[in-house]
């Protein structure tokens, strides 16, 4: 998350940034316990997932590899259980402790994606539109509230039908996550946008940025070095939780069919499949990758609460 | 204000013909809508005559200009699935899934807003931190699965509940059915709008949280807790009603997103709502049903966005009506 | 069931009612009540009988509408609104119809009836052209006698009638239904959504997508063979939520109930399910029309042309797998294109066995040993675990070392890649079929007859495979009458297909309904869910 924020701020912000990781961050850090799980929650499981070639004990995008004979084995410790699979196999035979591995790696990578491309677009429309107003303003509230019409869910479906349309459907299956990105990353902007807008029209009629632009500072600067970080705090809540829901929305768009493919699934797809057996006994196959995302949706979110209150000056 | 608003509404119709564009472009692109109002039997030269006479052999641009046209005049032309004209049917959705986003909306305010004063106010208490990991539980998993949860809880476990549908309906005037007058009505309505509902609740209580820790420690609390004013007039009068710009904007957003989201829940319950029809549309590749809907979605949320920006303008004087400061 | 009040007032009282009502079907009063809540995972919509060739459609209304001939609960033809017929000459049969049949309206079942059906279903937005030959002729002779003179003989004429439903001429012209609904309609109005048969039931309400109730016509001709007194439909799309409904008794009959999910709801004390082997019968295609296959690395040839690679895709496949492991045992594996049922002879043809090294031989005889790559076409929302047998399919292949590219998609995407409006587009796919004359010709003519780019010949031929000795014995068994002969013929071309292996059968999936204890209910075969023969206890 905080590489995340630091790519926000422009160069001669950082140095404050920095004095700030070194001193505050750590010890707002130290402070509370609960944060201090969290980020070592957060790490083990992105550590993970990067390396999760490397560390699982199975390759499931491997169809050489797996035997549909494996399928459905219960976890480990269960009477059925085979020492092979410690959290048992899904309906395809793939072990479930890989498949997560590889899966959480795919989720993260689209939520991080998505979430970074809706918030530099986001932060930066909104503190274009709130700042110059008029016509500037119109056209891209104009655009925000055509993008508003279509949620994500509804975006998901148009992006992937074009792109199924133009590619043609064996290509699509190589820009399916472009697609994923591009979708949930669309959907989020425009509440980075009107957010950042609603705050800066406050903002810009305050004194100190009157005062700002009377001593001669020009437009650029006035945005980023005063009226930007006095809006982040919106903008961090809003990353924090577009995290967790860029994970989740992944997920329910692999409920409608327009996901991550089975073939190479994300934690969402493992959930949507999974749900098919909730019924019928086989819990695992959708309660580990649904507590994995949990899990991972929860210390991010417990991050993200604490990084809020930790970067915001107001807050000290 | 006149002007203002004559301007947003000019902008409001120019935004619906682009949602036009974007969605008939977009669904000539989704599927082949013969494939589904035929059977498998229908042969080749059978299904070309059927394209030629729904006209989807013309040029995407005439398309796009009759659709318009028909439009305007309510009029999206007969779904290919069910062979009813689009409004009429959407007509009668509308008042399932209408309902079903207000209580939600309702539940998501009444609950999220308390408990955002709460947790902002108390953050370290016991309830807080529980508030907040309640609240965590409600982003932290997809509302599909939550659903399910619910209905294998509610409905086949404890058997309180009906697990799909609306229950019995009411007729009202001649176009509204309402759930909200018989029992079943009632009760059917629980367990989707908690689904719907709860991700916004989390929201609206973590946003208000939010600003109310950050208002609190503003100057002018300072100053008026300084006067001498009471907590709860400082709490009340000067802190929520500081924290309710953004969450008038979240909110506002939000009740579009409900709606929209309702096609998740109302496929998981089976709620005979818009989303579920659209869904199925999309299955069948129903053009005219989709486009349609989107248009209405469209419609609804750039209602919602103008009462929005005229909130805003109540709420917060400082913001000029141009949006110009300079 | 919409009722409509005026006030809170008579609103209690509905209630009250409602109560009473639920009450007195324990206490078993005299005003007893039975209701049938079938749930089904799609909808049903026009009730026009001839705008959708589609079974489930066709079996709702079924309840509703009946053909001149019917077929009984294990599918043999019997008699319908057609007390007998004859074959005067090969190319001229007699129909007796029904005496003091009425449809639901009141107006008298005719041979006008009957003429004014059979030029509607040949009418130009009928879906169900299929079910006469077009250029038949058809004469009323008396008002319960038609006559109908062909062109060539056929001696399956009349093997869709039960399915081809008997419209009422008087109504169908008042109602404005003189030709089928049709999608360019700019508004049918409600007629689209009226029903009007000879059946054992009538449609009180029905709005598509939502609900349809059923109520009984107690004018019916037929003996009564259920108890019911109206019949609840409602569409559940989503499996979780249809089982759900049944587990939780919101609802008493549903279907299809997921293979995985059959232990649990006959586990349950209160529900049952109902297992059958359905018609449909599940296949691997391969296309041999095009000279290079656009999803493979191989190039410059079409490695599916050698049969010796078709042979080496069956043998790879470990049915006893998909069957155990993917349908849990819900599946019949099958040697043919068609159900055992369906063709006598059936049982002297047996599977290519399961043997993956003699697959890799093969393989390396036919100049690909390391194997290659190629896509696959799959359905993932139409057959039974349909996308879970392709993904099991692909890792068998990679264990004879032949990469796949699955491509699963809904079946509104498939079907328009897949299909003659997508210009065949695939180079492996799997497809379902069922015959719906329940007849061999049907599979050999429409999965097994040349075919050109444009869809002439074998329409639903998807890979184009080609041999004029099946084409020639296709046209010869159309028009033979004599059925040992006539089986001969279509066993040779089933030995020609086998030995070739065009294509690879896998199996017939199963029907599974779920239904409350209480119910008893027929389940043929076809899968059509007729209330007629349900009884609630």
């Amino acid at each position: 998350m905080s590489e995340q924020t630091l790519t926000q701020v422009p160069a001669r912000r950082s140095s404050r940034l920095k004095n700030a990781l070194d001193s505050d961050l750590i010890y707002s850090l130290r402070k509370s316990p609960l944060t201090m799980v969290a980020a070592v929650v957060t790490l083990v499981l992105v550590l993970s997932a990067v390396f999760a070639p490397w560390i699982a004990p199975q390759n499931p995008y491997d169809p050489s590899s797996l035997s549909i004979m494996d399928s459905f084995y219960p976890p480990a410790w269960e009477a059925d259980g085979d020492p092979r699979f410690l959290l048992g196999t899904d309906d395809q035979g793939r072990g479930l402790l890989s498949t997560i591995l590889y899966g959480m790696r795919t989720s993260l990578a689209v939520g991080f994606a998505s979430v970074i491309f809706a918030m530099v677009l986001g932060v930066t429309l909104g503190l274009v539109a709130g700042y110059f107003g008029g016509k500037t303003d119109s056209i891209i509230m104009r655009i925000a509230d055509v993008q508003l019409t279509f949620p994500a869910i509804l975006i998901a479906l148009l992006i992937d039908g074009v792109a199924r349309g133009l590619a043609g459907s064996h290509a699509y299956d190589e820009i399916v996550f472009g697609v994923l990105i591009l979708s949930i990353g669309l959907s989020f902007w425009v509440q980075y946008a009107r957010t950042v807008r609603g705050s800066v029209i406050v903002e810009a009629n305050k004194e100190y940025v009157l005062a700002a632009r009377l001593i001669g500072l020009g437009p650029i600067t006035i945005m980023f070095r005063h009226v930007l970080p006095n809006v982040l705090g919106p903008v961090l809540v809003i990353a924090t939780i577009n995290l967790a829901l860029a994970i989740i929305t992944e997920a329910t768009l692999s409920f409608l069919g327009v996901g991550a493919p089975l073939t190479q699934p994300s934690l969402g797809t493992l959930i949507r499949v999974g749900n098919d057996f909730l019924f019928s006994g086989e819990w695992w196959i959708t309660i580990f990758p649904g507590v994995t995302l949990a899990v991972l949706a929860l210390a991010v979110n417990l991050l993200g609460d604490w990084l809020r209150d930790a970067l915001n000056p107001k807050l000290r | 204000m006149l002007a203002f608003t004559i301007r947003r509404l000019f902008q409001a119709a120019g935004v619906l013909l682009v949602v036009a564009l974007f969605s008939f472009v977009m669904f000539r692109f989704v599927g082949d809508p013969i494939n589904q109002m035929v059977g498998v039997d229908t042969s080749p030269a059978e299904r070309a005559q059927l394209r030629q006479d729904l006209g989807l052999n013309d040029q995407i641009i005439v398309q796009f200009a009759r659709f318009v046209g028909n439009a305007v005049q309510f009029n999206f032309g007969i779904s290919y699935q069910m062979k009813q004209p689009v409004a009429q049917l959407i007509a009668s959705r509308f008042p399932a899934t209408a309902e079903l986003s207000l209580v939600s909306a309702l539940f998501a305010l009444l609950i999220g807003v308390p408990m955002g004063v709460y947790t902002g106010l108390y953050r370290d208490t016991l309830l807080s931190r529980l508030f907040m990991a309640i609240s965590l539980a409600g982003i932290s998993l997809p509302t599909f699965l939550i659903g399910i949860l619910l209905i294998f809880v509610f409905s086949v476990h404890l058997g309180w509940l009906p697990s799909f549908g609306r229950g019995d309906t009411v007729q009202i005037g001649g176009f509204w059915t309402t759930g909200f007058l018989t029992k079943s009505g009632l009760l059917s309505l629980i367990l989707p709008s908690i689904t719907l509902g709860l991700f916004q609740m989390t929201l609206i209580m973590r946003l208000v949280r939010g600003e109310m820790l950050e208002v609190l420690r503003t100057d002018f609390i300072k100053f008026a807790r300084a006067r001498g004013l009471s907590r709860r007039a400082i709490n009340f009068g000067h802190a929520l009603k500081n924290t309710l710009i953004p969450v008038i904007t979240i909110t506002g957003l939000q009740l579009g997103s409900i709606i929209a989201f309702a096609i998740i829940t109302e496929t998981v319950f089976q709620w005979p709502g818009m989303g579920l029809l659209f869904l199925q549309a999309v299955q069948n590749v129903d053009i005219p049903i989709m486009a349609a809907y989107l248009l209405l979605i469209a419609f609804l949320f750039t209602v919602i966005n103008f009462i929005v920006d005229l909130l805003y303008v109540a709420v917060d004087p400082r913001i000029r009506l141009g949006g110009s400061p300079a | 069931m919409g009722r409509k009040i005026a006030g809170a007032r008579s609103l209690r009282a509905a209630i009250i009612a409602a109560t009473a009502m639920t009450a007195s079907v324990t206490g078993a009063t005299a005003q007893e009540e039975n209701t049938l809540r079938f749930a089904f995972q799609g909808t049903l919509n026009a009730l026009d009988p001839y705008s959708l060739n589609e079974t489930f459609t066709l079996g709702m209304l079924g309840n509703v509408y009946e053909g001149l001939t019917k077929r009984d609960e294990d599918l043999e033809i019997i008699p319908g609104l057609a007390e007998s017929w004859e074959m005067l000459e090969p190319l001229h049969w007699r129909f007796h119809l029904r005496e003091d049949v009425t449809f639901a309206n009141g107006n008298p079942f005719t041979a006008d009836d009957v003429i004014f059906s059979a030029e509607r279903v040949r009418a130009e937005n009928s879906d169900m052209k299929t079910r006469i030959p077009a250029d038949s002729e058809w004469v009323k002779v008396d008002d319960h006698t038609v006559d109908v003179k062909l062109q060539t003989p056929n001696p399956i004429l009349i093997a869709e009638w039960d399915t081809w439903y008997i419209m009422d001429k008087e109504w169908s012209e008042e109602n404005g239904l003189t030709n089928p609904i049709s999608a360019r309609d700019t508004n049918p109005g409600e007629a689209a959504y009226m029903a009007n048969g000879t059946g054992p039931f009538q449609i009180d309400s029905h709005e598509p997508g939502v609900k349809t109730i059923y109520t009984v016509n107690e004018d019916w001709w037929g003996e009564v063979e259920h108890n019911l007194d109206q019949v609840v439909f409602t569409p559940i799309a989503s499996d979780a939520t249809r089982v759900a409904a049944l587990l939780s008794g919101d609802v008493d009959l549903i279907e299809p109930v997921p293979v995985q999910d059959i232990s649990r709801v006959d586990s349950n004390p209160d529900t049952d399910v109902l297992t059958g082997p359905e018609l449909r019968v599940i296949h691997l295609g391969f296309n041999q029309i095009r000279d290079e296959l656009p999803t493979s690395d191989v190039e410059g040839e079409n490695p599916f042309r050698d049969a010796r690679v078709r042979k080496a895709f069956y043998q790879a496949i470990n049915i006893d797998a998909i069957k155990t492991r993917v349908m849990r045992d819900l599946a019949t594996p099958v040697p043919l294109l068609i159900a055992n049922e369906l063709f006598a002879d059936s049982g002297e043809f047996e599977r290519w066995p399961y043997d993956p090294d003699a697959a890799k031989e093969l393989l390396a005889e036919a100049g690909y040993p390391d194997g290659f790559t190629v896509g696959m076409d799959c359905p993932n929302d139409r057959y039974v675990n349909d996308e879970a047998i392709c993904q099991a399919v692909v890792s068998m292949l990679a264990g004879i070392g032949v990469n796949i590219d699955l491509n699963a998609q809904p079946k509104a995407q498939y079907f328009a890649k897949v299909l003659a409006p997508g210009g065949y587009d695939t180079d492996f796919f799997l497809l379902g079929w069922t015959p719906s004359s329940f007849d061999s010709w049907n599979v050999l003519t429409n999965l097994a007859t040349c075919r050109d780019e444009s869809g002439a010949g074998g329409p639903f031929n998807l890979g184009g495979y080609c041999n004029e000795e099946v084409d020639a014995l296709a046209k010869d068994i159309v028009v033979e009458t004599d059925i040992e002969k006539r089986d001969a013929m279509i066993k040779q071309a089933y030995e020609i297909l086998t030995s070739e292996t065009s294509h690879i059968p896998l199996h017939q999936q199963s029907l599974a309904w779920g239904k409350r204890s209480n119910v008893d209910i027929v389940q043929r075969s076809d899968n059509q869910v007729l209330f007629y023969w349900a009884q609630v206890h």
